[in-house]
């Protein structure tokens, strides 16, 4: 079926189709394999395409002819940033050291996938190890943003972001320690959510900074992406900080309206050094739930100013330790040193970007003799300060509405050479994940023809609120619906 | 917030990460940069404030300890990942100089 146009279907409608025997998986995932292989040259989004996926969407449409029970996810592709292991692929988290390297096991999110049917179409391309806004850190070449190729699609998973906005996939897989998921989604004019931490199993995820990491869904809808977090959410017993304290949710959400909800719109965010047109296209967004019958107030979160610089030592820090497991001996890139040490450090030398390398001795220096209290201690107690900010507006609101990005996606190699600049991109992300709390980015306009995010963050466990929310939004708007 | 160049090398010593000499002067200038944004907690009163190493849970999650071992695949592919080995064994370069000179891998340990 090479005439299919899969580019602006969704998950609910590719499931739907398929119900309705319109469609077959292998048509589906082919229709996807070859918008990829048509243009993914072009934009770098793909690392590779797999090519065991025409085989596993064939194996789905056998055991849906022999009548078994599988769920809305079946014969559905995905697509995984390339941070995640899935057995016997190729997992290189954007990173020369990890070139080669053939993941051992499954993430527990991959497992969970599979068992609802899910078909892997893809690794996406990321910032090395996550770090990054832009893609641009990529071992392998920056991803580009579909709208224009001239510009970044976001980071760090970019790929993924840059592959559900190209038609690619329908969803994809992505990680947010800082906005990760949220950043490019805006970017890239598709729905991204990061969860409550916690709300998702970590196994498998090639860590960055193990209290904020969390998987995540990209997705043309906020729909699709709670039917891809109904499959990969819950409790693990492989990762100690996963929970099944969570609401969960349930299809008849989209047909509520948002009539009283509170939502709380804090001054900090709306300061100096946002761009103004997309201060006017988030304010528009606003103000459609307002519409819809929410009631808008303005709240504060004081320690606001203060997150960004906590997030960039507790950040590092955590980088600095979890990296350490990079030294040639056991997996991965290994330089011939002429003794241990040399090794260690030849391989790390080698194997490491420069902002890698950069955020490593960031972390060890304020992790170091004499500079810890500073430094690291002193972010702690402010993490706790502004967990408390969102403790106390959420007393008053139920949900907080902001821009997921100060700006549109910027020109590659803009902000290459200035990583205090490109950190400044994550102002308004970075504060869900030192507090926790779940947080999603929805397409709400374009302002200078590119797209911009409206983000909704809620209190621990309450994605259903997000859910609520957005999807409202989404029925009475159609900025989701455009394509590049 | 000042760094010097021996400062760069200590701490990408600490990091075990090898740094090209051209590269010195932009480290630290970036380092330099990025400590000097980040300095700003310092006017954070944090007077009684706790210490959130995570942003959800504050308790501790224990298990029992007991050896759940793995699979023999995955054994079998944890070891095919191996750099050097000899047989099912992982080979690594001696810890512990054998020639009366310094030890290599245990320096700096505490700092």
């Amino acid at each position: 079926m090479n005439s299919m146009d899969v580019s602006n279907l969704t998950v609910r409608q590719l499931s739907d189709m398929m119900k309705n025997k319109e469609a077959s998986s292998e048509e589906i995932v082919g229709a996807y394999l070859e918008a990829a292989r048509g243009r993914n040259e072009n934009l770098n989004a793909l690392l590779e395409i797999s090519d065991s996926a025409l085989d596993a969407a064939r194996q789905i449409d056998q055991r849906l002819a022999k009548g078994e029970q599988l769920g809305a996810l079946a014969g559905i592709p995905v697509a995984l940033k390339d941070n995640i292991c899935v057995q016997g692929w190729i997992a290189t988290a954007g990173s020369k050291i990890l070139e080669n390297y053939k993941a051992s096991y499954n993430a527990t999110v991959v497992e969970r996938l599979r068992d609802a049917g899910a078909v892997f179409i893809g690794r996406a391309n990321c910032d090395e190890f996550a770090m990054g806004s832009s893609t641009e850190n990529s071992h392998f070449g920056p991803a580009k943003n579909p709208w224009d190729t001239s510009r970044v699609p976001g980071g760090s998973s970019g790929g993924s972001a840059a592959a559900v906005a190209a038609g690619f996939a329908p969803a994809a897989l992505g990680s947010d320690t800082g906005g990760s998921i949220r950043q490019p989604a805006a970017l890239c004019g598709v729905t991204g959510l990061k969860p409550t931490y916690g709300r998702v199993s970590r196994y498998g995820l090639i860590a960055l900074a193990s209290s904020l990491d969390q998987i995540g869904p990209f997705a043309r809808t906020v729909e699709d992406a709670a039917m891809i977090m109904s499959a990969i959410e819950g409790e693990d017993p492989k990762d100690a900080t996963s929970s099944d304290a969570y609401e969960a949710y349930v299809p008849e959400l989209g047909k509520s309206d948002i009539v009283g909800m509170k939502i709380g719109v804090p001054k900090e965010y709306f300061v100096d050094g946002m761009d103004a047109d997309v201060k006017r296209v988030v304010m528009d967004a606003i103000k459609r739930l307002e519409d819809g019958g929410a009631e808008i107030r303005e709240i504060s979160l004081p320690h606001t100013q203060y997150a960004l610089a906590t997030y960039y030592i507790i950040q590092p820090a955590e980088a600095s330790s979890n990296l350490g497991r990079f030294d040639g001996m056991r997996y991965g890139f290994s330089a011939n040193g002429s003794d241990l040490v040399s090794t260690y450090e030849q391989t790390r030398g080698e194997g490491f970007g420069p902002e890698v390398r950069r955020r490593i001795m960031l972390g060890t220096y304020t992790l170091s003799k004499g500079y810890y209290d500073a430094y690291y201690r002193k972010a702690l107690k402010v993490r706790a300060l502004i967990r408390k900010d969102f403790d106390d507006a959420f007393s008053q609101v139920d949900a907080i509405a902001a821009p997921t990005s100060p700006s549109v996606a910027w020109k590659i190699g803009e902000k290459f050479n200035d990583p205090l600049a490109m950190y400044l991109a994550d102002i308004y992300t970075i504060s869900a994940n030192l507090a926790g709390i779940p947080a999603v980015s929805m397409p709400c306009g374009f302002a200078h023809d590119m797209p911009v995010g409206l983000q909704l963050m809620t209190k621990h466990f309450a994605e259903p609120t997000l859910y609520r929310l957005g999807m409202h939004y989404q029925a009475v708007t159609d900025w989701h619906t455009k394509t590049p | 917030m000042a760094l010097t160049n021996e400062e760069v090398l200590h701490i990408a010593k600490l990091a075990r990460l090898q740094i090209d000499p051209e590269e010195l002067d932009t480290y630290r200038d970036q380092l330099v940069a990025i400590l000097g944004y980040v300095a700003k907690l310092q006017e954070v009163d944090t007077t009684g404030a706790a210490e959130a190493v995570r942003g959800v849970f504050d308790t501790n999650v224990f298990r029992k300890d007991e050896i759940e071992g793995c699979g023999p695949d995955v054994r079998g592919r944890i070891i095919e990942a191996f750099p050097r080995r000899q047989g099912d064994l992982l080979e690594v370069q001696a810890v512990f100089s054998t020639e009366g000179g310094s030890a290599s891998g245990g320096q700096d340990r505490d700092e």
